[in-house]
């Protein structure tokens, strides 16, 4: 095969792997919008669901969650419009999904035979896809607010309409900013542009050059996500649960998953415009891949020390846990322990392996390769979470303060930043 | 604000000014970013510090760790009884006449000892319209009605029935 990276079972696993990313984050997220607001209001949160005694500091919660939404029954109210209602949660995860295909994971997987692009879809919009594919997301709330023959249904989606279509013009014009500097829209050639250094020491990453463009960005994200303090076209105290009053059961889990996705793809936008993508600080791809064994050995000393770290805590909450209870649970505390000492010592077995190992030639491609997907992984959730963070901080806009922030605040301020980001790129003499 | 001058002096109120200052907003304030920030400062706070402080929390995990009642807790009820094993109440009917929710029912029976007049032969309080108030223990002349049992977080059943508490439950709690 000469063509490696156009292979269809590559393309294949590229966009299944696009695919699975935003749900494997979907536990991840949901466990700490409701543990971490818990901590943040002095409660204790979701901690009783076990399996074997395991809890997982509740996340198993989730997953009994998503088996009561699964089983419950699917009502549909009388008086719906059958398939613009059924086709609402539908629209609203496919459009969420869709948007993550454009964001690479990791630079190019250099094989003997071919570079492997890593990126769900490889497509010369670039960043213009996710506007463009994220427009539609306004769609699947007005037809289920719409469908759902209900007034705080409709007043919902009547919101979402007007606040996405509004926030879509800062969302767009934030970006120009980012766009004029790296000169092209192709994700791929925006992160190894931010690669660089400035000055010789500042990692080139867009939030440095484009300080204001990124906060503008950052606040039509979370309006567009819909969330705290953007929540109007679902905001419980006013009308109930907005577009998706009328829904339960798996239609409700979709909505559900839909915000959360959309929430992973706004960060996953967010890290690879103005965060370095998947930019190990410092340390460009050639780097990595020289440097394999070091990189490995870094990999195998975070291991080591997560167990330093992490054993000793589990011993001392094991035994908390077997003063206070009777069941299964009071063994977790040994669980992590052992897990953790086992992850520890095949850390040190692979150190004191390491200098002796012989590494296959592809070996420094896949290892600075995972290296880079380890970092945007850890960039994209931290941004995630910084979503959830901010929900259970800030109280809401009333709907003539957002209204004033898009329209008053953030166009100008977006189209400030353009011209003079427009003027600096021509006295430098640079851009393109 | 404007109010009617009739409304006033039908009310026999003479009309006064209230001044309310509102707080305002600095340019910082403004911003709003600044606060934002300080916001989540806040917020991170609180998740730190219960994190890596569980222990500190509030919270008890109840059917594992019960919590001790303060001293003079009106908990469950319990009958007390005499030196002989009998129940000290004496029928004498103070405790439903004062109980404002209607949940005591007793039905008296004459007393074999000639001493005392009337014993119950029913006493049964329905937890569901109890409300825990402590009149009746108030309203006993014989001391026979207690409700020092720290009994509160446990009182579960799964049907109405399970909630009537018989002369005998009371007395052996």
């Amino acid at each position: 095969m000469d063509n490696w990276n156009s292979h269809p079972a590559i393309i294949a696993g590229r966009l299944l792997f696009a695919w699975m990313l935003p749900l494997l984050f979907l536990p991840l997220m949901i466990w700490f919008e409701r543990k971490a607001s818990a901590f943040m209001q002095d409660r204790t949160g979701p901690n009783r669901a076990a399996i074997l005694g395991l809890r997982l500091g509740g996340v198993i919660h989730t997953l009994a969650d998503v088996l009561k939404l699964l089983s419950k029954e699917d009502v549909v109210p009388t008086r719906v419009h059958g398939l613009y209602w059924r086709l609402g949660p539908f629209v609203a995860i496919v459009v969420a999904q869709l948007l993550f295909v454009i964001v690479p994971f990791a630079d190019d997987l250099r094989l003997p035979a071919e570079d492997i692009t890593l990126q769900g879809l490889q497509l010369d919009i670039g960043l213009l896809w996710p506007l463009a594919i994220g427009a539609l997301m306004v769609y699947s709330i007005v037809l289920a607010g719409w469908a759902s023959n209900n007034k705080f249904g409709t007043l919902g989606s009547l919101r979402a309409a007007a606040q996405m279509v509004s926030y879509e013009v800062a969302l767009g014009l934030s970006i120009m900013g980012a766009i004029m500097i790296y000169g092209s829209v192709d994700m791929n050639t925006i992160v190894r542009a931010q690669g660089e250094l400035l000055w010789g020491f500042l990692p080139r990453w867009g939030i440095v050059l484009q300080p204001l463009g990124f906060v503008l960005f950052l606040v039509a994200a979370f309006a567009e996500t819909n969330r705290t303090p953007f929540d109007l076209p679902e905001r419980d105290s006013e009308i109930v649960a907005g577009y998706h009053t009328e829904y339960s059961a798996v239609r409700f889990a979709f909505f559900f998953m839909a915000e959360y996705i959309h929430i992973v793809v706004a960060s996953g936008l967010v890290v690879t415009l103005f965060l370095g993508g998947w930019q190990v600080p410092w340390l460009g791809t050639e780097a990595l891949r020289q440097n394999a064994r070091a990189v490995l050995g870094v990999m195998l000393g975070g291991l080591v020390l997560a167990g330093i770290v992490i054993v000793p805590a589990a011993l001392r909450w094991s035994k908390r846990l077997r003063r206070e209870y009777t069941d299964a649970r009071r063994h977790e505390g040994s669980f992590w322990a052992t897990m953790f000492t086992g992850a520890a010592l095949a850390g040190a077995a692979g150190l004191a392996l390491l200098p002796g190992l012989a590494l296959p030639g592809w070996a420094p491609a896949v290892v600075a390769a995972v290296a880079q997907l380890s970092v945007f992984l850890a960039k994209t959730l931290l941004v995630a979470l910084t979503f959830i963070w901010v929900r259970w901080t800030l109280p809401s806009f009333r709907y003539d303060q957002l209204m004033r922030l898009g329209w008053k605040h953030l166009l100008p301020w977006a189209l400030v930043n353009i011209t003079v980001t427009g003027i600096v790129l021509v006295l430098l003499g640079g851009g393109s | 604000m404007a109010i009617d001058p009739a409304l006033l002096q039908r009310l026999g109120l003479r009309p006064t000014e209230i001044l309310v200052v509102r707080p305002t907003m600095g340019f910082w304030q403004r911003v709003y970013l600044i606060e934002v920030v300080r916001g989540l400062g806040v917020t991170l706070r609180h998740l730190l510090r219960n994190l890596f402080r569980q222990q500190d929390m509030p919270t008890s995990s109840f059917p594992e760790v019960v919590r001790t009642l303060p001293e003079g807790f009106r908990g469950l009820h319990r009958l007390t009884k005499k030196e002989d094993g009998t129940p000290r109440c004496v029928a004498c009917m103070m405790c439903p006449t004062a109980c404002p929710a209607d949940c005591i029912h007793i039905e008296a029976a004459e007393s074999p000892d000639p001493s005392v007049e009337k014993i119950p032969l029913r006493f049964e309080i329905d937890l569901m319209r109890c409300i825990f108030c402590g009149f009746c223990v108030e309203a006993c002349p014989k001391d026979a009605i207690r409700m020092d049992t720290g009994r509160f977080f446990d009182l579960a059943g799964t049907q109405r029935e399970d909630f009537v508490l018989s002369m005998e439950r009371l007395l052996h709690d």
